[in-house]
């Protein structure tokens, strides 16, 4: 017989996880127990909304499933922004939280909430253990369902006596079959022939490449599809990554903030390929205008998205990795879209992403430093607003699994723990933070965990004191009338230090490079304040409601 | 827009019913009628949701019931033919030797049963579809309806067709 925090620990450690990030309390005493000893590695965060970030940043940078814990009543609510974080971006992690013993369930006892009845919408599972019993299997089922099919988060909620019962640890059978779970991953023959019969006679193909790719661990097989056929893509924000930024048929990203020729070309396409990816309003802007003239093969594995925004003439449900890989086999000969590919590459001549090059310190000059001293060859992690869509516009990722960021829910403060998890997934390169003034003062703490732990992420802070991507839609739309966006001056350098943490300011653009170097010297974690122009803008831009083709702070159209 | 009965097969599970009408209010579905209970099928529930919304709408909703992992089937009845039965109870004003008579001659015109005789009201029990059960009370309204409970509305296919999860 054992005690169920030992049964929860080893069957963590059978589903291949190699640590938790967590903050104690309460009623998951036990549990820590159980760890106090144990072989699995554990992460002291700062606060538990971190532990949910650092579990994400860890699945999306390994693509494995994350694990955080938390105790009872405020840890469990503290991670829930961190779950719903993954479930918008479809990111596989485990959350595990203590509950207060099942005599006291819904006795409003001290530290109760009702973490299951919180999570239910942005969970794609979660479960209340009741029995010691039950724990094996449970953990067993949450991480295959996290795991599998359109992957999300699961949460488990463990009251007190049941971590402290007792049971057998009975063997599991190896495969777990749930009779309400049954993803589909093979793409349907005929569906697969009607999409490549498209193709063929398409004049002006486009790919719309979306997250789903990434989580598929499908980008070999997109990037083969699409040079065989000899069809452009355009990439989502959670799309970035797998296609190398400078391949030649990459248009970069699309949408809201995407390049002028990925928005024209969507525009003028007869036939988009979306494949993973699912319609987001920041991609398409008004619906209605969005591919006029195409017709659209969407490529899923969850079936919920297809039609879902918009009608599709071919849906084709399942695994993108496995569509690909027939889909390569179907396409009988390379195609020649050449009056096409050339109007693409004189747009992409004619409408590069704007940078202003003169001595005043402007962001996208740092992020393209960045870029070009690590060569791809990092993990870079935004957090979300103006920093973010000047990453994904102007670092060129080379990877999968190397561009982590908030693209669903949007998250402010999601980057700096993210990072940190990322780096215990890929500790061989280093891991940034692209960080504005506003989004690193939502998980600051954090700064204790990365000192502590010596955890060698490196914050650029792009500091413009300002909620810089609000007050642009004030300038734009609101007259200037910069209501509550304003942030005064804090010397991040020496809340670093504080925390025993090294950091440069850095104000000239001659600067930017040594201080990249320096962060990238120093074996341990880097703050960089970079003070940039304030009132910088992220163009181009298609305002709310809009056509993608209709930008803001774009060139002339030729 | 017209109104669509499924009928979801679901493992009876605590917070299964939850799960689901959770995710209607969520995705702004409007539930118009809902019946719970245990079916043919041993730890098993079957749910049927009455919900009206264009043909889209309710595919989507379909797609989305279908992702619950405790959800084994959904099926959208309004398709095939079927039938649906609701049950009513109807406590109605019944004096004796005034309104009396005339109420149960109504209720047997209908089909509904007596089941409850007070000093001044009687209890009706109907079945049959949403219409029947309108009409009756309808009918019933001059003596004075006092209480109405009704059931969520519950449907079937015809023929030897059924909604039951395949092993």
């Amino acid at each position: 017989m054992k005690t169920g925090a030992k049964i929860l620990v080893e069957s963590l450690q059978r589903e291949g996880v190699d640590i938790l990030f967590g903050y104690p309390g309460g009623v998951v005493l036990p549990i820590y127990d159980e760890l106090y000893d144990s072989s699995l590695k554990h992460l002291l965060v700062r606060h538990e909304q971190a532990a949910a970030h650092a579990a994400d940043g860890y699945a999306r940078a390994s693509g494995k499933v994350g694990a955080c814990l938390a105790t009872s009543g405020p840890g469990a609510c503290n991670l829930v922004t961190g779950i719903a974080t993954a479930y918008m971006d479809s990111v596989p992690i485990v959350a595990i939280t203590g509950q207060v013993p099942t005599n006291l369930l819904g006795n409003d006892a001290f530290q109760e909430s009702d973490i299951t009845g919180i999570t239910m919408p942005v969970t794609k599972h979660n479960y209340l253990v009741k029995s010691t019993g039950d724990i094996s299997r449970v953990v067993k089922e949450a991480f295959y369902i996290a795991g599998t099919g359109r992957q999300g988060p699961v949460l488990i909620d463990i009251p007190k006596d049941v971590s402290t019962g007792l049971a057998k640890d009975v063997p599991l059978p190896e495969k777990v079959t749930l009779r309400g779970y049954n993803p589909t991953y093979k793409g349907h023959k005929r569906q697969i022939d009607k999409a490549v019969e498209l193709i063929e006679h398409a004049e002006r193909p486009l790919i719309y490449a979306g997250g789903g790719i990434i989580s598929s661990n499908a980008s070999g097989e997109l990037i083969k599809f699409a040079t065989s056929c000899g069809i452009p893509v355009t990439t989502t924000l959670m799309g970035i990554g797998c296609i190398p930024c400078d391949h030649p048929l990459n248009l970069g990203m699309l949408g809201m903030h995407g390049t002028e020729y990925a928005n024209f070309a969507v525009t003028e396409s007869d036939l988009l390929i979306a494949i993973g990816a699912r319609f987001d309003d920041r991609v398409t802007g008004k619906i209605d205008t969005f591919a006029p003239h195409a017709k659209i093969v969407h490529i899923d594995i969850d079936p919920a998205e297809i039609g879902k925004n918009k009608h599709v003439d071919v849906p084709i449900v399942g695994d993108v990795k496995s569509v690909l890989q027939d889909m390569l086999q179907c396409l009988k000969k390379n195609n020649s879209y050449e009056p096409w590919t050339k109007k693409i590459r004189h747009w992409k001549q004619h409408h590069p992403l704007h940078i202003k090059n003169d001595d005043r310190l402007h962001p996208q000059f740092i992020i393209r430093a960045l870029s070009d001293l690590v060569k791809g060859e990092a993990v870079v992690v935004s957090e979300v607003g103006q920093n973010q869509m000047w990453t994904a516009q102007h670092f060129c990722f080379h990877h999968p699994r190397t561009w982590i960021t908030s693209g669903g829910l949007g998250t402010m403060g999601y980057g700096f723990p993210a990072a940190m998890g990322a780096h215990f997934a890929r500790p061989d390169v280093p891991v940034f933070d692209i960080a504005g003034d506003g989004s690193i003062q939502m998980n600051i703490q954090e700064m204790g965990t990365v000192a502590a732990n010596r955890i060698p992420v490196k914050v650029a802070i792009l500091n413009n004191m300002y909620l810089g991507m609000v007050r642009q839609w004030q300038e734009l739309f609101f007259d200037r009338r910069y209501s509550f966006t304003e942030l005064p001056a804090v010397d991040f350098v020496k809340i670093a230090n504080a925390y025993g943490i090294e950091g440069i300011q850095v104000e000239s653009p001659d600067e930017v490079l040594p201080a990249l170097k320096a962060s990238l010297a120093c074996d341990g974690p880097f703050v960089m304040d970079f003070r940039i122009e304030r009132e910088e803008n992220v163009f181009p831009m298609v305002p709310a409601g809009a056509a993608i083709n209709e930008m803001i702070g774009g060139h002339p159209r030729t | 827009m017209k109104p669509h009965t499924l009928s979801v097969l679901v493992e009876n599970k605590p917070g299964v019913l939850s799960r689901v009408t959770g995710l209607f209010s969520r995705r702004g579905f409007n539930i118009e009628s809902l019946a719970v209970g245990t079916c043919e099928e041993p730890g098993m529930s079957r749910i049927t949701i009455v919900v009206i919304g264009d043909d889209a709408k309710v595919e989507q909703v379909m797609k989305q019931l279908h992702k619950l992992i405790d959800v084994i089937k959904v099926s959208d009845l309004t398709e095939n033919e079927r039938v649906e039965r609701e049950l009513a109870l109807i406590k109605v004003n019944a004096e004796p030797g005034t309104s009396r008579a005339e109420v149960m001659q109504i209720a047997s015109i209908f089909r509904a049963q007596i089941i409850d005789v007070g000093a001044k009201s009687v209890i009706l029990q109907i079945t049959g579809d949403t219409e029947k059960i309108d009409a009756l009370e309808k009918l019933l309204r001059q003596f004075g309806v006092k209480e109405l409970v009704r059931t969520g509305r519950i449907g079937i296919l015809r023929g030897s067709k059924t909604v039951t999860g395949s092993r």
